[in-house]
């Protein structure tokens, strides 16, 4: 094992891990408020048709980066108006969220089939974006730098500011929040779409960064693993961070089986990996529910005020 | 003038049965806009997603076909809606279940006679049907969701699938593509039922349906699954066990997906990578649609199986992509759970100025 593969294995699996840590830490936000959007794979996959045509027929990804958020924001309020608005079940909704995407994202990318699109590139200078050595901390595609600052700002966000506070409140607490005189129902709305714009970018990730070369349901399932992110970290920022590395790595490990064609195991049984893992994990998390991070108290239940 | 909204005493039994009616015309009239901004014929488009399939005998084979599974699997996830337990996994059971009868296709190649599809059924059955016990186990042992475990068990049952097809079933006749030998001729079911032109899954479909009938509303068991889903503290203190009703939905409906599974493998006549077809998802639709009652379920079926037909259809005429089936399939979910409002409120337009009832400020 050299020193080179070392580093290729640190950047891909720095790069992979970047939509499901956008994605999580979106929906993070999201569940704080006492919302459930099982829809974030098919908000990804909303961001990854637009991201992709937009920069395909402009030529400018910060525009595609742009009108991916917008277009997973505008996934999410859909979402949002049924639930928060019309009182409709949130697993339901999310489920019809993610089918909603997939079906968006083939229809318009069926003009895409086959297409390549050049890969967002490092916003650092080629001197350290190339070096083997600092390609570690400069050699990634803007995303990597974002989706980091993301979480430690939600992190932030959530614990120490007045907002985050009222956030929290809703989550925990929405008839008390809605009596002392805070606006639930938009509070939560504001919630929503930003976890949907997030999620929008994770997905632009994907069709911009990780594959460039349009493919149908590129996300491939990442969505479930960003939620399932959600309950490992127990609803913390920081852990968050640290879990969407751990599930990086699993994922990496599949790639690396495909590529080298000989890891034991076959490919498909590294591919199923972070699947299993993410089940076995949940599992040992919720048993011990209650001694390290818990749900949000109103997470999933509808609010309708009265009056 | 402000809309008003009145919760209903009880849901309202007229609305539950109109609104999916409403949904289906609603996504008609949106899919006509939504065409016509493509840049497609819109009439045409809907026409023939939705109308052409129907009107066109030839079609009817092809909608009876594709209704079946939808119909098998959707009756198992209607116990689950009912008790509020959510197997969002059923694509994986039906995976799984072919796997179990394709298991017993691969040994009994060179074998005939009539024990043979019998078991393969009550193979792939009871395979779903355990495949769907891991999330039972997950939820009642550790309380772990079933809406993501259930899930996260989809994509393992892919790879699974990817796997054997590509490994140790392959076909050793098939010039290397990933696929299973053919099943042989004591193994399928036939086509159809004598000349009817009636593919047997519906049949059995049909007499799924009438059971789930007598399950839901004539036994003690149907009658927990929905205490359980409305009133859960007050169906535990009437002695119900909500683990058991836990168990008994996800592993039914793991075993309804599972026989759906063979029927398809039957039809099909091999598994390949295109084997999985989201079914399993559809029939989440499907079950909503039909507002979880088995005679609602069947009918949904249908429906759901002309947008399918239709989609075709419409992709020779109007030249609209592969995917628009899809899409408003999941419009007409959008559309069935916004109209759930209708079910539990009242609306009301009321004029701000008049004195009557609402006086808010």
């Amino acid at each position: 094992m050299t020193i080179t593969f070392l580093i290729d294995a640190l950047v891909t699996i720095i790069g992979i891990t970047t939509p499901i840590l956008l994605a999580a830490s979106g929906e993070l936000v999201v569940e704080k408020s006492g919302v459930i959007n099982l829809g974030v794979e098919g908000m990804m996959l909303v961001g990854t048709i637009a991201g992709f045509a937009v920069t395909f027929e402009t030529g400018n990804p910060w525009l595609g980066i742009l009108v991916a958020t917008l277009a997973g924001a505008a996934a999410a309020t859909i979402f949002a108006v049924l639930v928060l608005s019309l009182g409709a079940n949130q697993v339901a909704t999310g489920l019809a969220l993610t089918i909603f995407g997939i079906g968006l994202s083939s229809l318009i990318g069926s003009n895409y089939v086959g297409i390549a699109i050049d890969p967002l590139e490092s916003p650092f200078p080629d001197v350290l974006a190339t070096d083997s050595f600092w390609r570690v901390i400069f050699g990634h595609s803007p995303f990597v730098y974002f989706a980091i600052i993301l979480v430690l700002a939600i992190g932030w966000f959530i614990n120490k500011t007045r907002a985050g506070l009222v956030l929290r409140a809703i989550g925990e607490n929405d008839l008390s929040a809605h009596s002392i005189g805070y606006p639930v129902i938009a509070i939560r709305y504001a919630a929503v779409a930003f976890g949907g714009a997030i999620a929008g970018i994770a997905g632009a990730d994907f069709s911009m960064v990780i594959s460039p070369l349009w493919a149908e349901q590129m996300t491939a399932g990442r969505g479930w693993i960003a939620l399932a992110l959600v309950v490992f970290a127990g609803w913390r920022a920081g852990r968050l961070l640290a879990g969407a590395y751990f599930f990086g790595v699993l994922m990496a490990l599949e790639l690396y089986a495909k590529a080298s064609g000989h890891a034991i195991f076959p490919s498909q049984f590294w591919a199923a990996m972070p699947y299993l893992i993410a089940v076995i994990v949940l599992a040992l998390i919720s048993s011990r529910d209650g001694k390290d991070g818990k749900a949000p108290a109103c997470l999933g239940k509808p609010f309708i005020p009265n009056g | 003038m402000r809309l008003l909204l009145e919760k209903r005493r009880e849901p309202s039994r007229t609305m539950l049965v109109l609104t999916p009616v409403l949904s289906v015309i609603v996504i008609m009239v949106l899919g006509i806009i939504i065409f016509d901004g493509l840049g497609y014929d819109g009439q045409q488009a809907v026409w023939e997603l939705f109308f052409t399939p129907v009107l066109d005998v030839y079609k009817w084979r092809d909608v009876a076909s594709k209704a079946a599974p939808l119909i098998l699997i959707a009756l198992g996830l209607s116990l689950g809606n009912q008790a509020k337990i959510w197997n969002i996994g059923a694509e994986g059971q039906y995976i799984v279940g072919a796997l179990g009868a394709a298991g017993i296709a691969f040994a009994t190649q060179s074998m005939t006679g009539f024990w043979i599809i019998p078991l393969m059924i009550i193979t792939g059955m009871v395979c779903g049907a355990l495949y769907a016990g891991i999330p039972a186990v997950l939820r009642t042992r550790y309380g772990v969701s079933e809406v993501l475990s259930s899930l996260m068990f989809v994509y393992v049952s892919l790879q699974l699938l990817s796997y054997l097809i590509t490994g140790p079933w392959k076909d050793p006749d098939g010039h290397n593509f990933p696929q299973t030998a053919q099943l042989t001729d004591a193994q399928l079911l036939p086509h159809e039922l004598g000349d009817s032109g009636i593919p047997p899954g519906l049949l059995i479909a049909l007499i799924a349906t009438i059971l789930f009938y007598v399950l839901v509303a004539r036994t003690i068991f149907g009658f927990s699954v929905r205490a359980i889903g409305e009133a859960p503290h007050a169906a535990r203190y009437g002695g119900f066990s909500s683990n058991g009703i836990v168990w008994a939905t996800l592993m039914i409906s793991g075993a309804m997906a599972g026989l759906a599974g063979v029927l398809e493998l039957m039809q099909l006549t091999r598994l390949n990578l295109g084997y999985p077809s989201g079914y399993g998802f559809t029939a989440i639709i499907v079950s909503l649609l039909g507002r979880s009652h088995p005679v609602g379920v069947f009918i949904a079926g249908i429906v759901l199986a002309i947008t399918y037909v239709g989609g075709q259809v419409a992709q020779t005429v109007v030249h609209v992509p592969n995917a628009t089936a899809g899409l408003f399939q999941a419009l007409l979910l959008f559309a069935i759970l916004a109209s759930d409002l209708l079910v539990r409120y009242r609306v009301r337009l009321s004029v701000s100025s008049s004195p009557a009832k609402g006086t808010r400020p």
